[in-house]
């Protein structure tokens, strides 16, 4: 067992290799370089810069030699711990994110909470109730929460929360804890504002999940080692926790290397609409403006996450599914 | 009961079915799995149910132990399980299927071994987890007792080494031990009734043959009933000392075991023992079968639900009236016209 989580370790520092190697060519494919778009910036704002001077700042940012020469630059300075400065913020990169950062793992893992507390327990009852008239109205229910975008769910829980309860129900911090520094006033703050936000992210997720456990757990239902859990004498609350539902789980687990990646990526117009400071919109901007080195690193961290959600993922596994271990082992 | 003359040799039966009826309702129509069935088991004896597939045999274990998956449900008839001589008899099929009272009778007093040893397990927990489970169940110790208990059973079951193969997964063992293992959880919590539903028919001819002597050694020193449910006349032969034949839910014909083999007065168990393979028939002869196949289970054939396949059958009379069980001999009961005369109005 140790031997195959080693295993997986050094494939996810591979993998996370190779993401490095994608993301740098990622923030090379726009035509020009960063001197250009500087260049072109100093003139936008009148100031005549020389041949010579962007030569000279092309030798300064080592962009005169070749591109896997750029590379290994970029990753010298990375390891550190320079990730490169924002052209359009003038800031380094890392300041950018750093709160950032926090943020977003706090609003996803917030969010990664709410759909599994909604969706396992809903899923096991429509499993085990199939075709209640419960199992019809979570059913309907799902699909309504699947059917309607997320940044629409968004707006019409802003509307009502301004209109009818005067709340601002925007953004992670109230006003006055916006630009404070840290505080426990302020991570209780944070914690006030985490639900909404986690709701609307996880709304999707949730309906989809719940559909995933019902015809997971419907297949596990029907295995002949439920029967024969029942002809033990087992209640049928214990029996079902115990064995079709831990089987059922296998999916679930399997699919949360994607999750972190995909709430991220797929909240950016939430998290616009309810002006989150989250990485989203900060991405989206970066990529407008193509703002290089701020959108690889984002990409990069991006990457990273989802390798070590993967790792994460692949060890539970093994945890969960004993027939994993086994298979592993040999 | 004329159940219990042919059964009874002094003790009343521990188990007494009367026409049990386990019908499941689909979207399709009412499928009659089981259709008033009626027998008993005696204390300390091996009963046989045989019959081909979808005769019901199945559903019958279930619906004694109460488990029969919606849209099953049983629907008229009584299973009597005779408890310690001065309590009451209860009747399984009164009791609240998910209710307590049940729940203290299935792997208690009536233990189930399944057909599929491969996924009769669940994968996700070793052996000695699933067996522990059960014993904690039924009987008030602590979780070393009930261990030291789970190695004594797989001992007793005959697994090699079982302080190591406790701790081992279902899928690190061959079909043989998990049924091995099957029993033993069966055995655990010294069930009065062992019910064993095609317990040989996932293994190969060596194991059978260990398998089924290892079930005649236990009953032999626990004297508990056996149910066994098979299609092989050739178990049936070796295991049991009465014999029940199904056929489309109901049973056709019951009597001892030699009895039925020798002087078997169904049609349909004619037929069945015709069609057992012999070493002694003439080399390439075609294996007798029984004409026609079972009946759709929407479609059952009004009358008796044998008479389309019968050779001996009455037209006018089998195919209107149902015949019912009745002695032809003073331990065997049929239920065919050849014996007995049709009751005065067709019953449907």
């Amino acid at each position: 067992m140790l031997a195959y989580a080693i295993r997986r370790f050094l494939l996810a520092l591979l993998t996370i290799w190779a993401i490095s190697v994608l993301a740098f060519a990622i923030i090379q494919l726009p035509p020009g370089d960063y001197v250009t778009a500087y260049i072109a910036q100093l003139a936008s704002s009148g100031v005549d810069v020389t041949p010579e001077f962007a030569e000279n700042l092309r030798q300064q940012y080592g962009l005169d030699s070749p591109v896997w020469v750029q590379y290994l630059k970029w990753m010298e300075q990375i390891s550190r711990g320079n990730f490169g400065r924002s052209l359009e913020w003038r800031a380094p990169v890392l300041d950018m994110i750093g709160d950032r950062l926090w943020l977003t793992m706090a609003v996803s893992l917030s969010a990664v909470l709410f759909t599994w507390a909604l969706a396992l327990p809903i899923g096991i009852y429509s499993a085990v109730r199939q075709y209640s008239i419960a199992d019809y109205i979570f059913t309907f229910i799902g699909f309504i929460g699947l059917a309607v975008p997320s940044f629409l769910l968004a707006l019409i829980l802003m509307y009502v929360g301004f209109r009818y309860f005067g709340a601002n129900i925007g953004g992670l911090f109230s006003p006055e804890y916006q630009l404070a520094d840290w505080s426990p006033g302020k991570v209780w703050d944070l914690i006030k504002h985490l639900p909404l936000p986690a709701i609307i992210l996880g709304m999707a997720g949730a309906a989809q999940l719940i559909r995933i456990m019902r015809a997971n757990l419907l297949d596990e239902l029907r295995k002949p080692y439920v029967i024969t859990a029942r002809a033990k004498g087992m209640s049928e609350f214990r029996l079902i926790l115990k064995y079709p539902v831990r089987a059922a789980l296998n999916p679930f687990v399997s699919t949360l290397g994607y999750l972190f990646p995909f709430i991220i990526s797929g909240s950016i117009i939430v998290a616009l609409v309810l002006s989150l400071p989250t990485i989203g919109p900060l991405l989206l901007r970066a990529l407008v403006s193509q703002d290089m080195f701020l959108a690889g690193t984002i990409v990069l961290f991006l990457g990273i996450m989802t390798v070590i959600g993967t790792f994460i993922s692949d060890i539970l596994l093994m945890w969960i599914d004993p027939r994993i271990r086994f298979e592993r082992r040999e | 009961m004329a159940n219990r003359e042919i059964n009874g040799e002094g003790q009343p039966p521990v188990l007494t079915v009367n026409n049990l009826k386990t019908h499941f309702f689909t979207d399709e129509g009412t499928v009659k799995a089981v259709d008033g069935a009626s027998f008993s088991a005696p204390a300390g004896k091996t009963v046989g149910i045989v019959g081909e597939s979808g005769c019901g045999k199945s559903v019958t274990a279930l619906s004694i132990l109460r488990i029969v998956q919606k849209p099953g449900r049983i629907v008229d008839g009584e299973i009597i399980l005779r408890r310690a001589d001065d309590a009451e008899p209860v009747d399984l099929a009164k009791l609240d299927a998910e209710g307590g009272a049940i729940r203290a009778i299935r792997g208690g007093e009536i233990a189930l071994v399944f057909q599929e040893p491969m996924t009769s397990f669940s994968p996700h927990y070793t052996i000695g987890n699933q067996i522990v489970e059960t014993i904690r169940l039924h009987q008030d110790v602590g979780k070393a007792e009930a261990r030291n208990r789970t190695i004594e059973l797989l001992r007793m079951v005959g697994i090699p080494r079982p302080e190591r193969r406790i701790d081992e997964y279902p899928f690190e063992l061959s079909g043989g031990l998990r049924q091995r293992v099957m029993i033993a959880m069966a055995l655990s919590c010294n069930p009065k009734i062992l019910i064993a539903d095609e317990p040989t028919t996932a293994l190969d001819v060596t194991t059978q043959a260990q398998i089924l002597d290892l079930l005649r050694e236990i009953q032999a020193r626990t004297q508990m009933s056996v149910i066994i449910i098979t299609h092989d006349m050739g178990v049936i032969a070796e295991m049991a000392d009465d014999v029940i034949v199904m056929y489309l839910g109901r049973v056709v014909e019951s009597g001892p075991v030699d009895e039925i083999f020798h002087r078997a007065k169904h049609p349909y168990t004619q037929a069945l023992l015709r069609s057992i393979p012999s070493i002694f028939a003439a080399p390439r002869s075609k294996l007798p079968t029984i004409a026609g196949s079972i009946p759709h289970p929407h479609n059952r054939p009004a009358g008796c639900p044998f008479h389309p396949r019968c050779a001996e059958r009455m037209m006018g009379k089998c195919d209107v009236h149902i015949p019912r069980l009745r002695p032809v001999s003073r331990r065997q009961m049929a239920s065919c016209f050849l014996y007995h005369e049709p009751d005065e109005a067709p019953i449907t």
